[in-house]
């Protein structure tokens, strides 16, 4: 279980006043559980996942996994509590394969097949793909796959992912509907998907609304969905939003 | 040879044993056993300078080893090898010098090779560096390459100095005529208060040659290091020069390359880039469970594999 207590963010904007991203945002994410997180654009759904995973220190609040205070741990340690990470733009490295990056995820020398399946379970032929540079060769589209073929190979209780949907082809996003479906449906992982996609929201157990830094709603899919797609202008989700 | 000198050979060449095919190896400034096959002749220089190595045209699938390992502490040499290479080859040559040095004085090894390729040859040369022991005097080397490719031949050139050479200034010059082909691959890593200093000069005579410097180095701690690159396109060719620079500690890497298009025809691009290890490969690694330090060192693994 994951607990968000009191959690703030503020960033010093250029004349030094204080910005808050994130306010008094508290949340509890149960086992097992597949959670999207929406909301506008500069809503502070990006700096809620990196809040997560450590990548950001709050201003203040809590962050309570499974019991354990990690609010002051750094990105290793909750990587090994079980918490993986996907990036919104997946970094870029030169002379580390994608056989590396996935052997490096699994945390073994996990044998080639392995790597294999991973790949293909992204819909990358393993064959064209496990010797080449994690560099700029590879599309965003290309990367973004092994990006999420890294969080598999993890195989972590908790994975949280900054809009998986970028830079992803239409092709693509069909099986990656199917990749987060799988994943949910046959290991009892939970899922945290930072998103703007109809078809990611659909599939999700529960959403979040996250706007102008805090929670404007939280609930059922069926009780939130409808109200979103009836359009930004009228959603009162995201008009609660406006100054 | 002893076990210091076995240990070096290994290093530079990857030899465990006697290598098949042709060698000499050259221990504290004598050559200590060579080997000859029937299309691949070494010879020593008259004047005791160096050695003489002879590849009869047709050869393939062959390879020459020339390692060279100093583990006298003060001994300073001037090596001079000429490689004679002729059309239709395909051969690899391994070179290499590894310095041990326990004493106070300065080991130094200057070699100057000399490659004088035929026409539609393929030549894979490879050549290591490598310092160890804990003296105080320095280990020194300063290897120079000069290349005259022939016709549509190709010359593949990695250069890999990894640790423990204290100062090197490497310089490789190359002449290209028709159709000839060279890519060079250096990886250099400095640390401590070492010194490297790189320079490449090549002359794309012929027309339809090309050639590619890459070269990846990491310097860390107090060490400097200095890439220099000129390419002279002269004829309808192609050149490209590329110098990727990770600094960590207090190091300092400069580059300097320079292109001179002298033909309407010729294509040179120079690219160059220089800085500290990006912070989100090392969030990213740290994400997959990695500490910052096991993160660096793999980030520093890859890049200079």
């Amino acid at each position: 279980m994951l607990e968000l207590q009191d959690l703030c963010f503020q960033v010093s904007d250029d004349a030094d006043k204080q910005k808050e991203i994130i306010r008094d945002v508290n949340l509890t994410f149960q086992d097992h559980a597949f959670i999207a997180i929406t909301g506008p654009n500069g809503g502070g759904k990006s700096t809620l996942a990196k809040l997560i995973m450590g990548i950001e220190q709050p201003t203040s609040g809590r962050i309570v996994y499974n019991g354990t205070d990690i609010t002051k741990m750094n990105i290793t340690e909750r990587a090994k509590l079980g918490i993986s990470f996907a990036f919104q733009q997946p970094v870029r490295f030169k002379g580390i394969k994608v056989r590396d990056l996935i052997r490096l995820a699994a945390g073994t020398d996990i044998p080639f097949s392995s790597i294999c399946d991973y790949l293909s379970r992204v819909g990358l032929c393993a064959r064209d793909y496990v010797n080449r540079d994690v560099d700029a060769s590879l599309s965003g589209g290309e990367l973004k796959r092994i990006e999420i073929a890294t969080i598999i190979a993890r195989g972590t209780p908790l994975s949280v992912f900054d809009e998986p949907e970028a830079g992803i082809d239409l092709w693509s996003f069909s099986n990656l509907i199917q990749v987060f479906e799988k994943m949910h449906r046959e290991s009892d992982r939970s899922l945290i998907i930072i998103s703007h996609q109809e078809r990611i929201l659909n599939i999700a157990d529960e959403i979040v609304v996250l706007s102008g830094g805090n929670v404007q709603a939280r609930g059922r899919r069926k009780d939130i969905l409808p109200e979103l797609l009836e359009g930004t202008q009228s959603c009162k989700f995201y008009a609660a939003a406006q100054p | 040879m002893d076990q210091i000198q076995k240990n070096l050979l290994e290093q530079v060449a990857g030899l465990h044993e006697m290598p098949a095919g042709a060698y000499n190896i050259r221990a504290n400034g004598q050559s200590v056993n060579r080997s000859t096959t029937a299309n691949i002749d070494i010879v020593s220089k008259e004047d005791g300078s160096g050695i003489d190595i002879r590849i009869r045209s047709g050869t393939r699938k062959e390879s020459v080893h020339i390692p060279v390992v100093l583990s006298q502490s003060g001994l300073t040499e001037l090596v001079s090898n000429d490689f004679y290479v002729g059309d239709d080859c395909d051969v690899t040559i391994v070179a290499g010098c590894g310095i041990h040095n326990s004493g106070d004085s300065d080991s130094r090894h200057d070699g100057v090779h000399s490659f004088y390729i035929g026409k539609n040859s393929h030549v894979k040369y490879v050549e290591k560096h490598y310092g160890s022991g804990d003296g105080k005097g320095g280990r020194i080397m300063n290897p120079e390459t000069l290349v005259e490719l022939g016709e549509n031949s190709f010359l593949e050139m990695e250069t890999v100095q990894i640790r423990g050479v204290d100062s090197t200034r490497r310089t490789t010059s190359a002449r290209l005529a028709n159709g000839a082909r060279l890519v060079v691959t250096e990886k250099l890593m400095t640390h401590g208060s070492q010194t490297a200093e790189t320079s490449f000069h090549v002359d794309l005579d012929g027309a339809d040659s090309s050639a590619n410097i890459i070269s990846r180095s990491v310097a860390r701690d107090d060490s400097r290091q200095i890439f220099y690159s000129k390419i002279n396109g002269k004829n309808r060719c192609k050149g490209h020069s590329e110098c990727d620079g990770i600094i960590m500690d207090r190091a300092k890497i400069s580059a300097i390359p320079e292109i001179t298009a002298d033909h309407l025809d010729a294509e040179l691009i120079h690219e160059a880039a220089i800085g500290k290890i990006a912070g989100d490969q090392i969030i990213k690694l740290m994400t997959l469970g990695l500490s910052e330090t096991e993160a660096e060192a793999q980030i520093v693994n890859g890049f200079l594999k």
